[in-house]
């Protein structure tokens, strides 16, 4: 079987309110990911449209795309798993491109959080469990998440000052990353004192600084045959392995709290997929969402033993210097997270590493790198593995 | 003029806001209505479902029977919530946990006469029916 690569990668800068419209934030990440790829649009034969779509005033955005980016009369069409609909992209786009149906997909994830009110957001947020049976006793996202980390501390001695070296890590690199969100320092101070805003309850034991930012955003990805990446692409960055999975939303219907079954699946079909393990990853993205969740992510990747987490943090293994790093571009804590756009922006981001271009955040040269991608609370799981 | 052929929206009352109004598993808010939480079992396999559900997968069948879910279950997991999403504002703050009867697993709210100070993960509970301030009917968790 041929190969399918990233020839093309670009994102948005993460900001609180984007001052335009959706075509025209969805425009910013495919104008960078064009430009990288030195395409014009002729050259791309499908587009790929992902993100939530609660957020959206625009009904069916793929075909308002199409049009605004110059990709008429080419197929579009929308890809949706929440948090992780761009990584579902992906999977997509190879799909299509190892088919032979078409040789270059442009993946175009986006988010404008900022089209409806925080409490609004909050509302769908809550909706993206399980409306029937959950939501009508006021869920939200950070609360099921909290939900794992309280279970996480009482099986494993996790405790609040583990995450909160977490946030410590991301706001480290935040700071690097002229496209993120968020770029102030944070310390281990700023999450225990009482009267920091970072230390502000949220949904026990989480507190705001355990929580990534809203923001909007666009990414794009351009997935090409290994023919055409040849013919456009000097440092074609190689799809290595692919892995999808799902579980029950309704978190009654789990046996799981100390980890996501998902991540854990979508991990094992990667890895397999791409005939490597945990220890050969060089550089990974992981989807913290909350800081509890990118310690859940290092064992559920298999970068740590169930329960062991907390060491990497503590000894900074997951810092750019150390054996595994993670996150070194901000991860959604400092960088953002516009649910549509955060599987683009991963992707971006471990691409960028392997083509040894990531700037002031480039880790020691990498050969494969991990994208670990999770939508709702861990209702949909991708991992990918990518390798130069 | 035909008549409005009137439809059963008896989940409207679940929680504090219920964003359902047609299941086949109203029968769950006449069981609240009685002081009673209950799931479904599958007739054909003996399948147990909480939340209730109408059709079983595994037998691709929908011949259920009620069941009551009584005695306790152990606590999984909880958190208490300080913003509530559009809504529940009035609600806070409010615990959601998760308690595992085994054979399945409830979600619901803790109490709210239970003391902080008393809730800890693996502690036993039980599940009763709780009528809200608006007339809604949803279910707590109290200790065992």
């Amino acid at each position: 079987m041929s190969r399918v690569a990233i020839i093309g990668v670009g994102q948005s800068e993460f900001v609180r309110a984007y001052p335009g419209s959706v075509r025209e934030l969805a425009f910013e990440g495919f104008k960078e990911a064009m430009r990288d790829a030195r395409l014009t649009t002729k050259d791309v034969q499908a587009s790929v449209i992902c993100s939530a779509p609660e957020y959206d005033k625009q009904r069916s955005p793929a075909g308002v795309f199409a049009e605004y980016l110059g990709l008429n009369p080419q197929p579009t069409f929308y890809v949706e798993s929440l948090c992780s609909s761009s990584s579902m992209g992906l999977r997509t786009a190879y799909a299509l491109v190892q088919s032979g149906l078409h040789d270059v997909v442009a993946v175009i994830g986006f988010q404008k959080m900022s089209e409806i009110s925080s409490a609004e957001s909050q509302e769908r947020m809550g909706r993206g469990a399980d409306i029937q049976w959950e939501s009508p006793f006021g869920t939200m996202m950070p609360a099921y998440y909290a939900m794992y980390a309280r279970a996480h501390m009482a099986a494993h001695g996790t405790t609040l000052e583990d995450l909160a070296l977490i946030r410590v890590k991301a706001a480290t690199y935040g700071q690097l990353n002229d496209k993120a969100v968020y770029r102030k320092p944070v310390t281990l101070a700023n999450l225990s004192h009482p009267e920091d805003r970072m230390a502000g309850p949220v949904a026990s034991p989480l507190r705001v600084g355990d929580c990534c930012a809203n923001a909007d955003g666009s990414s794009c990805v351009i997935v090409a045959s290994e023919e055409k990446a040849r013919v456009y692409c000097k440092k074609p960055v190689w799809i290595l392995g692919l892995g999808a999975a799902t579980t029950s939303v309704n978190l009654a219907g789990r046996d799981l709290f100390t980890g996501l079954t998902v991540a854990r699946e979508a991990s094992r079909q990667a890895y397999k997929m791409a005939g490597v393990g945990p220890k050969d990853i060089d550089v990974a993205e992981v989807h913290d969402c909350f800081t509890i969740a990118e310690m859940m992510a290092y064992e559920d990747l298999g970068f740590a033993k169930p329960g062991e987490g907390k060491e990497l943090i503590r000894s900074k293994a997951t810092y750019k210097e150390g054996p595994i790093p993670v996150n070194v571009d901000g991860g959604l804590l400092s960088k953002g997270h516009p649910i549509g756009a955060t599987g683009g922006s991963q992707i971006r981001t471990i691409v960028l590493q392997l083509r040894e271009e990531a700037g002031p955040i480039q880790v020691k040269s990498p050969e494969i790198g991990l994208v670990h991608n999770i939508g709702g609370v861990g209702l949909y799981g991708n991992v990918s593995i990518f390798g130069r | 003029m035909a008549e409005k052929k009137e439809s059963d929206e008896r989940f409207k009352k679940f929680g504090t806001v219920s964003f359902t109004s047609l299941t086949k598993t109203n029968d769950f808010i006449d069981y609240l209505e009685k002081g009673a939480i209950a799931g479904t079992r599958c007739k054909d396999c003996g399948r147990v479902f909480f939340p209730p559900r109408a059709d079983c997968f595994q037998c691709l069948a929908s011949h259920m029977e009620w069941f009551e879910v009584t005695g306790s279950g152990r606590l999984v997991s909880f958190s208490k919530l300080e913003y509530g999403p559009a809504g529940f504002q009035d609600d806070v703050p409010y615990s959601i946990a998760l308690l595992d009867y085994g054979a399945f697993k409830v979600f619901g709210r803790i109490g709210k006469e239970v003391p902080a100070a008393d809730i800890a993960v693996g502690m036993p509970m039980k599940t009763i029916v709780n009528r809200l301030p608006n007339g809604q009917l949803n279910y707590v968790f109290v200790k065992a």
